[in-house]
């Protein structure tokens, strides 16, 4: 069977209700899953032995602006039995924005969830350490949302004061 | 006790330093004590703090702190075309620049859906191999540096300089190359820079020998690094550890290999691999793959073809500048990329190609227009600095700044 191919139907066949989307653009399989079933999911494709999505190599996210669901996250995780790289997507529902953490499955991805909720504000449950990656503690901005202007809000980062 | 207070102007500091005017020796050996290294520490290859708990000198655990040197790159690019971002992919990973030219426009024509000349794909292949030994050796020099055996840098950079100036001869600049364009790359490479390139090849073997001379007979660099900041193969890959260092640690791993992009499927090279994945494994890793980067080189010199080196896709790529003075078509297309954009088809890749500090992947978004929606910078060196707080547990505080130089993040690339 074509890897794809067992990829998409292995979890259709596991998560049917929660697969909403599958999409090959330019060679690059990517699944859309509904953001509550993101844990299992995740779970499942690093343990099943005939996937083995070992290593996760990227969390990011999408701010849409004007989408009703405003944010997707965006996950790629590779596995190297197959040398093949999947992309999920989760369209998150929930205002204020949040959605599960795996880096409870994927240690790798602390720190790119970090960074995914300096940057778009996005709340990881239950992750162990969320603090802000780049940006200063006590910024009240999320930088890369789409309000927030390219040349940054004047007042917003303290500079240090004149002694 | 006047004059402390004008000294010391917090209030709480001043008490505290008053109630322990009687500290004894006992007193400073039973209790842990947090310090912090960096952002201005000379061996975080630049602005990367560490906050440190001590006891004695052992680390008992350790916090990266990152963003010193966050300039927004993604937001920057939500703001500009795809070719006005070429010049910024500079800035990620200052050490090997074309590697970061090649892999972003590998990215945007994958998004686009076309392909570059053979030639041109195989001046990529042969700047982004040089690249990568220039990169390896600031990293090897500065490592030996770190370490305590400052002969080597002198060694590493005076080889550097002499890619430095091929890159001078082929894009114009030493440093900041921005040599490649969508498409193809903005000037051929003529005779005299591929004997420039041979020459340097030619030499380059001796000099390696030596440098290994110095480091394989110094018994102190030796046994400074071996079995320090030992990340095993489980951990190299739950951590998202990629590149020299996971390759360290036993995993053979090259994108190069495993999605072979640009013409590296024509070429024949090994994977170097370490079992022990510890600081000198990771050191002999990175000399291993110059080697393996110079029998590249030898071959993609030997199977250049001639050619185009840029591709015929008007509404794409940019015509030669003679070309826009001189012809309507050119002037048109021109107009129409600069004020329009390339306009890629609305969809979303990832792209990663082996940079010399591990995958580097671009994950571009396009709505399209054409600027990005949304482009994220998948950059090695970030990844890999997350080991820091796992290899440096229960090391010395001297070993920190070996497993820092063993590691090789720069933090342009990790801060974005």
């Amino acid at each position: 069977m074509p890897l794809k191919k067992l990829v998409t139907e292995k979890l259709k066949n596991n998560f049917n209700e929660s697969i909403l989307d599958v999409s090959d653009f330019r060679n690059d399989l990517s699944i859309t899953v509904a953001s509550n079933k993101i844990l299992d999911i995740a779970k499942f494709l690093k343990e099943d032995p005939e996937l083995e999505f070992v290593m996760c190599k990227d969390v990011t996210a999408i701010d849409w602006a004007t989408r009703k669901n405003r944010f997707t996250v965006v996950y790629h995780v590779y596995s190297f039995k197959y040398n093949f790289t999947l992309r999920l997507k989760c369209n998150i529902t929930d205002e204020p924005p949040k959605i599960d953490t795996v880096s409870l499955v994927w240690p790798s991805a602390n720190w790119y969830e970090r960074e995914t909720y300096d940057m778009y504000g996005i709340v990881f449950i239950n992750h162990p350490d969320l603090r802000r990656m780049y940006m200063p503690e006590g910024f009240q901005y999320h930088p890369l949302r789409k309000e927030f202007p390219v040349l940054g809000i004047p007042g917003s980062l303290p500079l240090p004061e004149k002694i | 006790m006047e004059q402390k207070s004008t000294i010391y102007s917090d209030e709480k500091l001043l008490k505290k330093l008053l109630e322990d005017k009687n500290i004894t020796i006992e007193d400073a050996l039973e209790n842990e004590m947090v310090i912090n290294m960096g952002p201005q520490h000379p061996a975080t290859h630049g602005v990367l703090r560490l906050v440190l708990r001590l006891d004695g000198e052992t680390v008992l655990s350790a916090v990266p702190e990152l963003g010193y040197l966050h300039r927004g790159y993604e937001k920057m690019a939500e703001d500009m075309s795809y070719i006005e971002f070429i010049p910024h992919t500079d800035r990620l990973d200052y050490t090997g620049t074309m590697c970061n030219n090649v892999a972003y426009v590998l990215a945007v024509e994958k998004l686009l859906g076309i392909e570059a000349p053979k030639r041109a794909q195989y001046i990529r292949m042969m700047i982004a191999e040089l690249s990568r030994l220039a990169a390896h050796m600031v990293a090897i020099g500065t490592y030996a540096m770190d370490v305590g055996a400052v002969t080597m840098v002198m060694w590493t950079f005076r080889e550097r300089e002499k890619i430095q100036e091929i890159f001078d001869r082929l894009a114009g600049a030493r440093f900041t190359t921005s040599y490649t364009r969508i498409g193809g790359v903005a000037s051929d490479a003529d005779s005299i820079t591929i004997k420039m390139v041979k020459d340097f090849l030619d030499q380059f073997h001796s000099a390696l020998d030596e440098m290994d001379k110095l480091l394989l007979s110094n018994k102190i660099f030796i046994d400074r690094l071996e079995g320090i900041g030992v990340l095993s193969k489980e951990d190299a890959i739950a951590l998202g550890i990629t590149g020299p260092n996971l390759r360290a640690s036993g995993i053979p791993y090259d994108v190069r290999r495993a999605k072979p992009y640009l013409f590296y499927n024509e070429i024949d090279f090994n994977i170097p691999t370490y079992k022990e994945g510890d600081c000198l494994a990771r050191y002999w890793q990175r000399g291993d793959e110059v080697r393996e980067s110079v029998k590249i080189l030898y071959q993609i010199l030997d199977k250049m073809p001639q050619g185009e080196i840029l591709a015929n896709e008007p509404k794409h790529t940019l015509a030669h500048k003679a070309e826009i003075y001189t012809k309507m078509e050119e002037l048109i297309h021109d107009f129409m990329i600069i004020n329009h954009g390339i306009n890629p088809p609305v969809g979303d890749v990832f792209f990663s190609a082996e940079n010399p500090k591990g995958e580097l992947g671009f994950y571009i978004v396009s709505n399209g227009s054409g600027h990005p929606w949304k482009m994220k910078i998948r950059s090695p060196s970030f990844c890999n600095l997350q080991a820091v707080a796992q290899l440096c547990k229960g090391a010395m505080i001297s070993d920190v700044v070996a497993i820092i130089g063993s590691l090789d993040p720069v933090m342009g690339e990790a801060d974005k």
